[in-house]
């Protein structure tokens, strides 16, 4: 199966739970098991080749440019941990699918669980390091997801967020060192940079972009002093818990320290830095873990040192130690995500997993007892179980290492993290399945049915299995995954469990004693433990959380104070600033195109704008007089537009202006008619200085570049030469419009179409919110017209409204060879219909409206995409034209031309567009008794008493 | 002519730039409406002034013509403007209803700013 396909799997898998949850917990839990149960074989298909040495490529360029490409490659080291991703994946998808209560929203668990494998499968596959970092990233907020899923819970949700803060920005750490490796080698292909150590090795950006990297493994691999946030990443449930935390998210640190084990290691650095965090996890979590009384937090800081070991087996730079880390990197996986289960089982039937609370459950829970009993063993590090293989293998290669000319501090400590980690393991068997059995848990505790415990007791039989039948069970995957670590030859090793009387067996002999010494003498050091101070991780934490919070507060509030006028003063002077300096620095050729000489009629074209302009400057404050001297300025920019040769444009301005000075007529109907007058004249004075600067400014520049030939040919020349040849139509600004430009209008239209979208949608939770009844009791602030709608008006418009719609169809057609096409076409039918509005009533025209706006605007834009696909059934590019003439008889040569389609969607969508969102503010002046079946009040005709004296009532009430 | 259109365009800036800096919703709004006057103005007349040369192609003689991609371009812009024009001035009723002031800015002490 490709590559491609397997990583994909998981991502598409993550739609169905989501949606089959409707058909019940079976059909969402199935299908995340089945999508990965599919990926897991394709997986497995591919593992011959791999462990034959092969290495599979799936390739595909994404951004070249950036370096970015979605490149995958399956070698040991990806298969190894992909089958660990999938194979445990599908045992906690069975185990989740019982754990889980009826409460909880199962399609919600499983989307995100299989969201997690995609990104953890990606992570393992990727063989760029870029697409990696993606994957990284996913996985920190998938992770996110899990670890709060619970959300009522409020450990549920600081842990889930403490997580996100840890790995997310050991994550932007990483970006950083992935940039600096990438910009050192010259690629961003794993491959690649994984041949050339010495290049790396050799840069003085080494260290730094070590340190980076370092920081993403440490952060996501919970090692210390990031370890912390792991303990509280178990208020997850626990299938989340033993998937994430024990075999796969903070695997993934591990995973890239070994990915990148060819190149990174070797080194001083590499050593003293990765080694030494590795052994201080180690201690320190053991050391942790023997005195949680949660057996979770047990759990999770044994991972924690377990986590540690395998940090520091890489650290230590060795082949030898590099094979043992990869080995147990199985056997942690398989045997803790076992002893996760469990104790989720103990959890789930005895409603606690407070150690001291529990005890003796051997007797009421034997199937889960034997399971934890194997796995703990194996955690231990007793023989034949596969946790000696690799711990003898770890302390075999702790003895051979000397730490700063030291030979004890490596395996003395070693041997006491192993001692440690020997008594948390048998406590979490003694404390809590041996002993009397008790009368006092908080529900009677049994063991589950199969379908929780079948999933660790496979993993336990793996435990056995790799514990007695190393070589043939392990041996390959281990030999083939180490070998894609050290990216060489693999040195000699034997994976068994006698190796005779070497230091390593006399170091886990004594291990095993002192750790059963230790939990005999449990009860006094807990009581040692306990008076000792210790610094709590989450109180430092929040602290420094707290502490970036108030400072990123106090910027934010200092430059952001909600003066909106400031920001805009600001943002002009700011502007002008940059644009004088611009003109200080350049420098401004002389005119090169003569000035147009100017004729009486402009000067009073400009004089009424001018005067129109100032006009609205001094009575602005009367709302009013200043929307009827704005519609003077929009009536004589369309008057320039015609003039200066642009027939559409002027048209469509004055169409816009009709529609414009309507809606802000809607708004003001609620809003109050006059502007206080409240700005003090020093404010008066700064604004009008700031606008006359500005309007200098832009005057100024427009007056420069008029006056001035184009220093480049345009590509106008183009559009003129091409319109008619290759868009079959001479009016070349809609030719631009509806092909040469198409996929902009194509984006144009649908933004229009969001913003009438989002107009509706204000509309609806304003008139859902308290200020509904503030609008149904609204007395109108204005003496309003006897007539509201009165016959003459009502009939004109009834008459115009054929007419009308024939002018815009007539604009529509003539578009593509004269002035017009479907923007303006769409703005005359709009005012057809909002004629009808305004003479007939809102409620009378919404009465006889057959089809809602919304659909209007959508269909136009599906019209117009689908012109554009039609093009893809020709073999051409989206939005290619076609375009014929015929000839029917008696008439004149008709064009047809896809772009006439295209047209009617720009055309439907701003019909729609424009009618939503003039419809959606005609809404809010609806009040009860307002409706009526007439459209007009005053109806010679009709012989029944006129309706007005019922609005006059209802308003003067 | 190409200095009246420049002061126009100039006059236009200025009045739509001192109008957005008033406290209230309805001034701003109207300055909207003139900066994107402005606005469009500008970008036409950078494709340079011309008069009696529509980009109408002439079948039968060969003709000059205006530029006609700033007038696309502004042609949608005109449009689009109405779209944004609408949804500021939803926006702005919505606030007055919703607060029952049409003030701009959001802090009594941003009025000194």
């Amino acid at each position: 199966m490709s590559l491609f396909l397997i990583a994909a799997l998981p991502f598409i898998g993550a739609v169905f739970p989501a949606l089959l949850i409707r058909a019940g917990r079976n059909a969402a839990s199935f299908s995340a098991g089945l999508t990965t149960l599919l990926a897991f074989v394709g997986l497995m298909i591919n593992a011959p080749a791999v462990l034959r040495g092969e290495t599979i490529h799936a390739r595909l360029d994404w951004l070249p440019g950036l370096g970015l490409n979605a490149n995958f490659f399956l070698d040991g080291l990806g298969l190894l941990f992909a089958t660990l991703i999938l194979g445990i994946g599908l045992l906690i998808i069975l185990y989740a699918r019982f754990y889980l209560s009826r409460e909880d929203p199962m399609g919600q668990f499983y989307s995100y669980l299989l969201l997690f494998q995609g990104a953890m499968v990606g992570i393992v596959l990727s063989d760029n390091i870029l697409l990696l970092l993606v994957f990284w990233e996913l996985t920190s907020l998938s992770s996110f997801l899990l670890i709060g899923y619970w959300k009522h819970l409020p450990e549920g949700r600081q842990g889930a967020r403490m997580a996100l803060a840890v790995t997310g920005s050991g994550g932007l750490a990483m970006i950083g060192g992935m940039l600096i490796l990438g910009n050192i080698v010259g690629s961003y292909d794993l491959t690649v940079i994984l041949q050339n150590k010495e290049l790396i090795q050799a840069s003085p950006l080494y260290l730094p972009a070590l340190i980076l990297i370092l920081l993403g493994c440490f952060t996501k691999s919970a090692q210390f002093p990031f370890h912390f946030w792991l303990p509280h990443a178990m208020a997850a449930p626990t299938p989340v818990s033993a998937y994430l935390h024990s075999a796969t998210m903070v695997k993934a640190g591990l995973f890239l320290m070994a990915r990148m084990w060819p190149v990174l290691s070797g080194t001083p650095e590499w050593f003293y830095i990765v080694a030494t965090t590795g052994l201080v996890t180690m201690v320190v979590g053991a050391v942790i873990a023997l005195f949680k009384d949660d057996l979770k937090a047990l759990l999770a800081f044994s991972t924690v040192s377990h986590l540690g070991l395998i940090t520091m087996l890489l650290g230590f730079g060795t082949k030898v130690a590099a094979v043992a880390a990869v080995f147990h990197i199985i056997n942690h996986a398989t045997f803790k995500a076992a002893l996760f289960m469990s104790a989720g089982i103990v959890d789930h039937e005895a409603h606690t997993r407070d150690i001291k609370r529990l005890g003796g459950l051997r007797h009421l829970m034997p199937i889960t007892f034997t399971i934890a009993l194997i796995a703990s063993l194996s955690m231990a590090g007793i023989p034949p179980l596969n946790g000696f293989l690799s711990k003898e293998m770890m302390l075999e290669a702790a003895f051979h290492t000397t730490w700063a000319g030291s030979h004890w501090v490596i395996p003395g400590l070693a041997v006491l993290a192993a001692l440690f980690s020997a008594a948390y393991s048998f406590r979490f068997i003694v404390h809590v399945f041996l002993g009397p059995k008790r009368h006092d848990y908080p529900t009677h505790p049994h063991d589950p049915g199969a379908g929780m415990w079948i999933g660790p007791a496979l993993l336990v039989v793996l435990v056995v299995m790799i514990g007695l039948f190393s070589s043939p069970v392990a041996g390959p995957m281990v030999s083939t995954a180490a070998q894609a670590v050290i990216g060489g030859e693999l040195p000699y090793f034997k994976l068994k469990l006698w190796h005779g009387l070497t230091p390593a067996l006399y170091m886990s002999i004594g291990a095993v004693a002192g750790g059963a010494i230790l939990l005999m003498l449990h009860a006094r050091l807990e009581a040692i433990w306990n008076a000792l101070p210790r610094p709590e991780a989450k109180t430092i934490f929040d602290a420094i959380i707290g502490a970036a919070t108030r400072l990123a507060n106090s910027v934010t509030d200092a430059l952001h104070n909600g003066s909106m006028t400031r920001y805009g003063a600001i943002f002009v002077v700011f502007v002008a600033a940059l644009s004088s300096y611009a003109y200080a620095t350049g420098t401004l050729g002389d005119p090169t195109r003569a000035v147009q000489a100017a004729g009486p009629l402009h000067l009073v074209a400009w004089a009424c704008l001018v005067a129109a302009t100032l006009g609205i400057l001094a009575l602005h404050h009367q709302r009013i007089l200043a929307l009827v001297l704005i519609g003077v300025v929009g009536l004589v920019v369309s008057l320039g537009f015609n003039y200066l040769s642009a027939p559409d444009l002027a048209l469509t301005q004055i169409s816009v202006e009709v529609v414009t000075i309507i809606l802000m007529l809607l708004a003001l109907n609620f809003m109050p008619k006059e502007t206080p007058r409240e700005s003090s004249g020093g404010r008066k004075l700064r604004d009008a200085v700031i606008a006359i600067v500005g309007g200098t400014g832009v005057g100024a520049l427009i007056y420069a570049l008029m006056t001035r030939d184009f220093l480049f040919p345009t590509i106008s020349e183009f559009h003129l030469a091409n319109s008619y040849k290759g868009g079959g139509g001479t009016n070349v600004v809609n030719v631009i419009l509806v092909d040469f430009r198409g996929f902009d209008t194509f984006g144009e239209i649908i933004v229009l179409g969001i913003a009438a979208i989002v107009i509706y949608a204000l509309t609806e939770t304003i008139l859902n919110s308290r200020v509904r009844a503030r609008l149904l009791n609204r007395q109108p602030d204005m003496p309003q017209a006897g007539d509201a709608h009165p016959l003459m008006m009502v009939v004109a418009t009834r008459v115009m409204m054929p007419i009308a719609l024939m002018v815009g169809a007539y604009i529509f057609f003539r578009g593509h060879n004269l002035p017009g096409g479907g923007f303006i076409a769409g703005l005359v039918a709009a005012i057809a219909l909002i004629m009808q509005y305004m003479a007939s009533g809102f409620a009378w025209a919404t009465e006889r409206q057959r089809f809602y706006y919304h659909g209007i605007i959508g269909a136009g834009v599906l019209v117009a995409a689908a012109t554009g696909i039609g093009a893809w059934f020709n073999d051409k590019p989206f939005l290619t034209s076609a375009f014929g003439y015929v000839h029917p008889p008696y008439l004149n040569e008709f064009e047809l031309a896809t772009a006439a389609l295209f047209d009617l969607g720009v055309f439907l969508a701003v019909v729609g567009a424009v009618l939503l969102a003039l419809e959606s503010l005609a809404r809010f002046a609806w009040q009860p008794g307002m409706s009526t079946e007439h459209a007009m009040d005053i109806n010679p005709a009709r012989d029944d008493a006129p309706e007005t004296v019922n609005i006059e009532n209802v308003k003067e009430v | 002519m190409e200095i009246l259109v420049a002061s126009a365009i100039g006059i236009l800036t200025a009045a739509g730039i001192y109008l957005v800096l008033r406290q209230r919703t309805f001034p701003v709004i109207l300055g909207i409406s003139l900066l994107s006057y402005a606005v469009n103005v500008f970008l036409f007349a950078s494709g340079r002034l011309a008069t009696g040369m529509p980009a109408i192609l002439n079948k039968y003689e060969d003709v000059a013509y205006t530029d006609p991609l700033p007038q696309a371009l502004v042609l949608t812009a005109i449009v689009i403007s109405f779209g944004m024009t609408a949804v500021v001035v939803m926006i702005a009723l919505g606030a007055f209803l919703s607060s029952r002031t049409d003030k701009v800015d959001m802090t009594e002490e941003g009025d000194e700013a």
